[in-house]
């Protein structure tokens, strides 16, 4: 006892809390007391003010325990949150009135406030907070590392800077890890970190990966960069490192600083793979930053633009250029075709994109051009990597008129498909010359129906009915 | 629901304690701090609170102003400032350093409010802890464990004691474990046990699952609208006004309970057929006499018009529904899907989703997608993350981690992978090496796990939707949810024997265990799953729970 009351004053001349400040907000704490009495039931406060008469107990600063001013004091250190490890081993923070002097409550002395409750199982749920006498033996804080890795767990305090031997504190992290807390096997490692240095500290927990993990995502969330970076590197996991580094790009602001920054990132040990990504990325920014410098006013004052181009996806980048650069000449940087080959996009993620820009632009006839190609006799045609299907589903949603999208209705390869689009986009001309080809007569007096009465498609229609060439399957 | 599909039906336990619990917990702590204090609340915890208490609760234990904790100065008059916010550094120790390194010690005052679990409904009840999932499962770090312990621990010490605790996963032994531990320490009464067994499930036993577009009312509901904590915001093209709704889904809701479990081809008929009752309800009016109309009025009218109320708002989330899923080609994102949980015309899925990349419809479908065939064929996939690499090479990162994600060379199989592993010892270092080789244990042996288990129902049988047969209706009759499935076979044997090839599939860590006390309410089953669950599996649990005539209720941490 005495040698741990010398530990105390050690504690707090070296500690850099300073000690508590009681004499101004007694009346705020007393009142802290009585609030708290008012949610414990009184009969069960009675039982453990009998529990703590039994046990003659006396705190650091010397006054009996259960006493009016130690249990004031004892709120107010409940209350700031100072009783960090070594503050006051020698007050048997079980007793269930005083359970709440740790950092975080267990959840049993959570249940504690509930006695008011008078649901009998909560009153079942709450005894376990009667049974510490067990504890009580030990004011000084002996207890080995397992014993302060069940307290620790159970949200009680125990000490952990008498661990000062590296075996200890390895004890103490390996029995954290067996216990599979991870608010413990953190409280260790806070632990460690303080008290051990970085080459000892990394090496051990090479071949712990539990506490690994932990570590770094403490580290992570702490933002203590610099330390995780010397650890991955430590460890030898380069491309972790050169991800970690490469995702502080997402906290710079200021796109000449990012993109000088994800310059810099290129020498990065990043896998193959990622090492392409991250060029193009910094290829993708500083072309950005020349696109958003240039272009014709008049696209933009027709179709004022939503956001700026800095820092978009690629894909969103070429659709931007397919929009208000398209015409540009293949050696600009803003040309889609430029983009285009820069980046190695495939045909068709190109057709989709340029499709889509051109249709919501109505440029019908970029659209038209975008499909013809030439052989090499000079006839034109019109292919697509992508269905036709797709494309007049791309065209429809941007309301074109009806005399282009039957050119790509026409297209759709599988006649059942093509007859169904032509029908519900009212091409039908299309309709008409497929069923003829199909030889489908009824199906073509069926359709005579849904045109207009004479109409050019009813007349169509009936020309084709009384057509003797044609040997009708029907 | 379940009760009227078999009368033997046990009752389900009154969860409702849980909430007074939390609100009792909550009172207690702001009575630590007396007299007057402003309370800035988190967005995210707003609506577990809701749940909880309402503002003349907090008003009357003196919390002066509430507001919402937001990344500026705080402008308050108030001497204390009360901060109720979720845990981003949950651990006590962690937290306090944090403090001290940043000189707040001392000026701060941390304290805990464990709220553990949130009912949701009758037969759910929630951890609502969304960053359990990305902490477990990707950042390895187990700081909930002792949460999940402690929240099995309430549950046992008000509704147990268990007879039964069955598991799979690594994350359900270390719950399990903590939780053994509690109930050790602490003393054990004999009472009545209301939930007799349970079935802890760690999340990453079934990607699958997760990972299949919804098709049962509340799934949809829930990926095209989001339900958070019960709660569900209705935009006004649901709601057919300028604004938009937050309404709470739950039994509560008559027409919701009704349709939740359907499948969505199901719901439109039965809006239209209560639609066409309501409207005979109400004209029945006509040739009343002022004496009948009056009674009308006291008596069925208020009923009348809630339920007016709630069919209205149903019937427009389903036209929402519709429209936003016809519009994305719904069907086809479906077949391919079953496709790919058939291991049918591979081929055909991967040019879909190219094509679904290229035409940028929607990023998370896309990475969906990618994910499914990435698991279901166990990684075999190089050719997409270009598209999206270098916006995303941060979430493809993550994705690996989690398993979710294996890349491979084209060609290269599982045997090939495992056999290159010696050679990963020697040119790489001990940190890559276990990566490989958790990556490795992380395989999915979605294909032999689906034939072992019958996941996939023969494809040639005519599936009637509207009389479901076995769970495969929640995915169109094309898909068994893997956990379910396990949930379903261990209790029908009582255990893992026979499944031992399965078990082997899923990397082991499984276990049953029984205690000493045998109860008699072996009927009311607890299914937790640790890293959340989808509202698909919690239907296909309440299909199980009405054939087998028990009750899941399910305790899950949610996490989308």
């Amino acid at each position: 006892m005495t040698k741990s009351k010398a530990d105390e004053e050690d504690y707090w001349n070296s500690s850099k809390f300073k000690a508590f400040t009681f004499d101004d907000e007694d009346d705020e704490l007393i009142r802290l007391k009585e609030s708290r009495q008012a949610v414990n039931s009184i009969q069960r406060l009675v039982e453990e003010d009998d529990d703590e008469d039994d046990v003659e107990k006396v705190s650091w600063s010397g006054e009996p325990v259960g006493s009016i001013s130690w249990s004031v004091k004892e709120t107010a250190a409940s209350n700031q949150r100072t009783d960090r490890e070594p503050a006051f081993p020698k007050i048997p923070t079980d007793t269930p009135s005083l359970s709440k002097s740790q950092s975080g409550y267990s959840l049993s002395s959570l249940f504690k406030g509930e006695t008011a409750l008078s649901d009998s199982s909560i009153r079942l749920y709450a005894p376990e907070l009667r049974k510490p006498k067990s504890e009580y033996k030990d004011y000084v804080s002996d207890w080995s590392p397992e014993e302060t890795i069940q307290r620790l767990q159970q949200g009680k305090t125990a000490p952990l800077e008498k661990f000062r031997s590296l075996q200890d504190k390895l004890l103490l992290l390996d029995f954290a890890v067996s216990a599979h807390d991870g608010n413990v096997i953190t409280a260790v490692l806070i632990y460690l970190k303080r008290t051990l240095s970085k080459e000892v500290l990394f090496r051990e927990l090479e071949s712990r990966q539990t506490a690994l993990r932990h570590f770094i995502h403490y580290l992570t969330e702490t933002k203590d960069q610099r330390l995780l970076l010397e650890l991955l590197r430590a460890l030898g996991r380069t491309e972790d490192v050169a991800l970690l580094q490469y995702k502080e790009h997402l906290s710079i602001a200021d796109e000449n600083k990012r993109r000088d920054f994800l310059k810099s990132c290129l020498s990065l040990p990043f896998s193959a793979e990622d090492s392409a990504h991250v060029q193009d990325h910094y290829t993708l920014l500083e072309r950005q930053i020349i696109i958003e410098r240039g272009g014709k006013v008049e696209i933009f004052q027709k179709f004022p633009r939503r956001a700026s181009i800095l820092n978009m996806p690629l894909i969103t980048t070429l659709y931007y250029c397919c929009f208000y650069h398209y015409s540009e000449p293949e050696g600009t940087y803003s040309s889609p075709l430029n983009i285009r080959q820069a980046f190695k996009i495939s045909e068709k993620q190109y057709f989709v994109t340029a499709l889509a820009a051109r249709a919501k632009l109505k440029a019908w006839l970029d659209v038209d051009a975008l499909f013809t190609s030439r052989n090499w006799l000079g006839f034109t045609r019109k292919k697509s990597p992508l269905s036709f299907q797709r494309v007049v589903d791309v065209l429809q949603k941007n309301s074109a008129p009806t005399q282009v999208l039957q050119d790509y209705v026409g297209l759709v390869e599988d006649p059942d498909m093509r007859i169904s689009l032509a029908q519900k986009h009212k091409c039908h001309d299309i309709v008409i010359n497929t069923y003829r080809d199909m030889k489908d007569r009824q199906q073509l007096l069926g359709y005579r129906g849904k045109v207009g009465r004479g109409s050019a498609e009813e007349r169509k229609i009936d020309e084709l009915l009384n057509n003797q060439q044609i040997r009708w399957k029907n | 629901m379940a009760n009227s599909a078999r009368r033997d039906s046990p009752e389900l336990p009154d969860f409702s304690l849980l909430k007074r619990l939390a609100r009792d917990q909550l009172i207690y702590l702001l009575e630590q701090l007396p007299g007057k204090k402003d309370l800035f609340i988190e967005a995210d915890l707003m609506s577990p609170l809701d749940r909880i208490a309402n503002v003349s609760t907090l008003k009357q234990h003196e919390v002066d102003k509430l507001y919402k904790v937001e990344y500026k100065p705080v402008v308050s008059t108030s001497d204390q400032l009360c901060f109720l916010i979720r845990p981003r550094i949950q651990t006590f120790y962690a937290c306090e350093a944090v403090l001290e390194e940043q000189g707040m010690f001392g000026d701060v005052t941390t304290d805990e409010w464990a709220f553990y679990l949130l009912p949701l409904d009758d037969d759910i009840i929630s951890l609502e802890l969304p960053e359990f999932f990305r902490d477990n499962f990707l950042a390895g770090d187990q700081r909930w464990m002792r949460t999940a312990g402690s929240a099995l621990h309430l549950l046992h010490s008000l509704y147990g004691p268990f007879s039964k605790v069955y598991g799979i996963g690594r994350y359900s032994k270390m719950a399990y474990e903590s939780w053994r531990e509690q109930v050790e320490q602490g003393e054990q009464r004999a009472r009545q046990a209301e939930i007799g067994n349970v079935f802890l499930i760690d999340r990453d036993v079934d990607f699958v699952t997760p990972l299949c577009s919804q098709v049962v009312y509340e799934g949809l509901v829930d990926d095209i609208f989001r339900i958070k904590c019960g709660c569900v915001e209705f935009s006004p093209d649901v709601t057919a006004s300028d604004k938009s709704v937050k309404v709470m889904l739950n039994s509560q809701d008559k027409v919701f309970n009704e349709i939740r479990n359907e499948h969505f081809s199901n719901v439109f008929g039965f809006l239209s057929q209560k639609a066409r009752n309501l409207q005979t309800a109400y004209d029945k009016r006509r040739g009343m006499d002022i004496k009948q109309m009056k009674t009308f009025v006291s008596e069925e009218l208020k009923g009348l018009k809630q339920e007016h109320r709630l069919l209205s708002l149903h019937i427009g989330a389903s036209e929402s529904i519709m429209k936003k899923k016809t519009k994305q080609d719904f069907q086809e994102l479906l077949k391919t899907e079953h496709s790919l949980l058939e291991g049918f015309e591979i081929r055909e899925c991967i040019s879909y989703i190219e094509e679904h990349i290229s035409r940028q419809v929607s990023m998370i479908e896309s990475l969906r997608l990618l994910c499914l065939l990435s698991i279901t064929e166990n990684g075999e996939l190089s050719f997409v993350t270009s598209n999206y690499g270098v916006d995303h090479l941060l979430t493809f990162s993550n994705l690996r981690q989690l398993g979710l994600l294996v890349e491979q060379q084209p060609g290269e199989t599982l045997t090939v992978m495992e056999s290159r592993v010696g050679k990963l010892v020697n040119d790489k270092t001990a940190g890559k090496l276990t990566d490989a080789f958790s990556s490795l244990a992380k395989k999915s042996n979605f294909r032999a796990l689906s034939r072992k288990l019958n996941l996939v129902p023969k494809s040639d049988e005519e599936y009637d939707l509207r009389v479901p047969r076995d769970m495969a209706y929640i995915f169109s009759g094309a898909y068994v949810p893997l956990s379910c499935k396990l949930i379903e076979q261990v209790l029908e044997r009582d255990g893992w024997t026979g499944l031992e090839e399965v078990t082997r599939l899923l990397n082991g860590n499984e276990f049953a265990v029984t205690g000493q006390i045998t109860s008699m309410s072996d009927r009311i089953i607890l299914v937790m799953f640790l890293g959340g669950c989808t509202f698909s599996e919690i239907s296909a649990l309440r299909f199980l729970g009405r054939e087998k005539g028990k009750h899941g209720p399910n305790g899950c941490s949610v996490s989308h």
